[in-house]
């Protein structure tokens, strides 16, 4: 499902003395099945623009098209549901909408809301589980009753029990232990090849952004400061730097690399495996 | 979707009201509570609409601000007022549908109760939008102090106060927070039969409640945790001033109460 924002503005609590001036002219375009990464520092916008993904807030100028559902500015909108079904969002913090008795109830909550059967969404409730990597036992569990992360991991999978085709993920790791990082990232990333789910991840972590994303969107001040590829935008370190952003260990280590010894490199290295080759090459030159 | 809401909100802005001193703007509302009793014609109502108008100009709060946050209110009175002229049976009959008798009695006394309600709402939220929470705090404790010899719990009772004014807005940023994470879940909260959405209520309230109470025990924690041991013997790094504004309004609530005692009729 194709994702597209013309001339988004939008500020919360308009027309009173707390207006503020969150989004201004943003235009993006996320094509179906694209793995899409949002960073900018914080109070940038991230979390506001993602709310307009599945229509939870409208913006009070230009408009949103998801698939084939346009969001106008000024327009009351009804029937909502088929874009609530379709645009999953995993928010910042997820673990505070847990609300049900126990596990299961609450992973079935959002497939119910959408008309499945108890014994589907009791399937669905299950897999998820199992995605975000947890055992059955816990199904009968109260939420309440888990550890943060476990939380977390419940939460996450509640939404994927919905089976969305977009899926917006706001920090779904802030907070979680490294290996848990990993794990879940690589699963969402794995969803995403698999079923060709629409994937949009804001995250702090420059790493995550060049290992998965296909497009990276840098947003500043409350628009949309630079966008391209995990390439195009590190080959630029410096712009990067001067907005308080970071760039991956990688680039980094390339930039003092540059700094200290000299070496010179063509491109931005993205993983460590590629850095690697990229060294080695260097130190043949170096040694010739 | 509740950004409109007003209740407990502070408006930071630089006007007369803002710089009074808490004290005589809380004697100044317990007053006013008082004396609006004392009308009862339409020149007295009128007077203490002036009275309020220029309050409010005097705080600077834009005035659409104040009517939208208060338009949930409006329905109350205005039903307040309906009820008055269909069930107030007193003086003459002003009009007659046949099935449907008004009264001049019933209306006045709609007119005058709405009148009332309005603008003991405007100036009690007046107080809220031009006071910061710990100024409300610092000026009801110095006002109950001589209570204290009867027991009162003075301090206690201003900390509770000021820690429910301050978390009134948080917690409102809380309920729009988790009914965005349930809307976008399938909830709706705004269509669909009666049934439905109070069942709605459910997934709202419990993360709520769960986060209220989690708050309150980090609340307590941080507050021992930096040394908080009651009032006793605790000095104020802010001290009140009372000001030539103070006393000023302070003698134009007496003059308005001369007034309204002169006009009763
Ligand atoms: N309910 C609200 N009312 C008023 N202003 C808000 C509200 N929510 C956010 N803002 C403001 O809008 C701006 C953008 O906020 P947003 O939450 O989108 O930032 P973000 O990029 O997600 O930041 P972070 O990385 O910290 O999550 C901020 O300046 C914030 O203060
Ligand atoms: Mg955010």
């Amino acid at each position: 499902m194709r994702i597209t924002l013309q001339d988004v503005e939008y500020r919360y609590q308009i027309n009173t003395p707390f207006e503020h001036l969150a989004l201004h002219d943003v235009n993006m375009d996320i094509v179906s099945g694209s793995y899409t990464a949002i960073i900018g520092h914080t109070g940038s916008g991230k979390s506001t623009l993602l709310q307009h993904l599945n229509a939870l807030l409208k913006p009070t100028k230009g408009s949103i098209t998801i698939g084939d559902r346009t969001i106008e500015s000024g327009r009351k909108e009804k029937h909502l549901r088929a874009i609530r079904r379709s645009v999953g969002i995993v928010f910042q913090f997820p673990e505070h909408q847990l609300f049900e008795e126990t596990v299961e109830k609450d992973i079935c909550f959002g497939p119910m809301n959408f008309g499945v059967s108890e014994k589907d969404a009791k399937d669905r409730a299950r897999k998820a589980l199992e995605q975000v990597g947890m055992d059955e036992e816990i199904l009968e569990k109260s939420p309440f009753d888990l550890s943060g992360g476990q939380m977390r991991r419940v939460a996450i999978a509640g939404v994927l029990a919905m089976e969305p085709d977009v899926l917006v993920l706001d920090e779904p790791t802030a907070g979680l232990d490294p290996r848990g990082r990993m794990e879940i990232m690589d699963m969402f990333y794995q969803l995403h090849k698999e079923r060709g789910i629409s994937t949009i991840l804001v995250t702090h972590s420059m790493e995550d952004a060049a290992r998965y994303a296909d497009e990276i969107i840098i947003m500043h001040q409350g628009t949309v400061f630079k966008k391209g590829t995990p390439f195009d935008i590190f080959s630029q370190p410096e712009q990067l730097l001067e907005l308080g952003l970071d760039v991956p260990d990688t680039v980094r280590f390339q930039l003092k690399l540059q700094k200290e010894l000299g070496v010179r490199f063509d491109r931005p290295c993205l993983s460590i495996e590629d850095l690697a080759t990229e060294v080695k090459k260097a130190m043949e030159r170096g040694n010739r | 979707m509740l950004d409109k809401m007003i209740l407990g909100r502070y408006v930071p802005v630089d006007s007369t009201i803002h710089k009074m001193d808490p004290r005589s703007k809380l004697l100044l509302v317990f007053l006013f509570v008082c004396i609006i009793f004392l009308a009862n014609n339409l020149i007295s109502y009128g007077l203490i609409g002036l009275f309020t108008l220029i309050l409010l100009m005097l705080s600077k709060i834009p005035i659409r601000f104040l009517y939208n946050g208060l338009k949930p209110i409006l329905f109350l009175i205005i039903f307040t007022f309906v009820l008055h002229i269909l069930f107030t049976k007193e003086g003459e009959v002003v009009f007659n549908f046949g099935w449907l008798e008004i009264y001049d009695g019933g209306l006045r006394q709609g007119l005058f109760i709405s009148l009332r309600f309005t603008f003991l709402i405007l100036v009690t939220s007046l107080l809220t939008l031009t006071t910061n929470p710990i100024s409300i705090t610092d000026g009801m404790e110095t006002l109950l102090h001589p209570f204290k010899k009867w027991k009162l719990p003075v301090h206690e009772l201003s900390l509770m106060m000021s820690i429910a004014l301050r978390f009134i807005p948080t917690l409102m940023e809380e309920t729009d927070k988790i009914m965005k994470a349930q809307m976008a879940r399938g909830v709706d909260f705004s269509s669909g039969p009666l049934k439905e959405r109070i069942k709605a209520i459910v997934p709202l309230l419990v993360p709520l409640f769960v986060s209220a109470f989690k708050r309150a025990e980090e609340l307590a924690i941080a507050m021992e945790a930096r040394g908080y041991r009651g009032g006793e013997g605790r000095t104020k790094y802010r001290q009140l001033k009372w000001q030539t504004v103070d006393t000023l309004l302070m003698l134009s609530l007496v003059v308005l109460t001369i007034l309204l005692v002169l006009l009763r009729s």
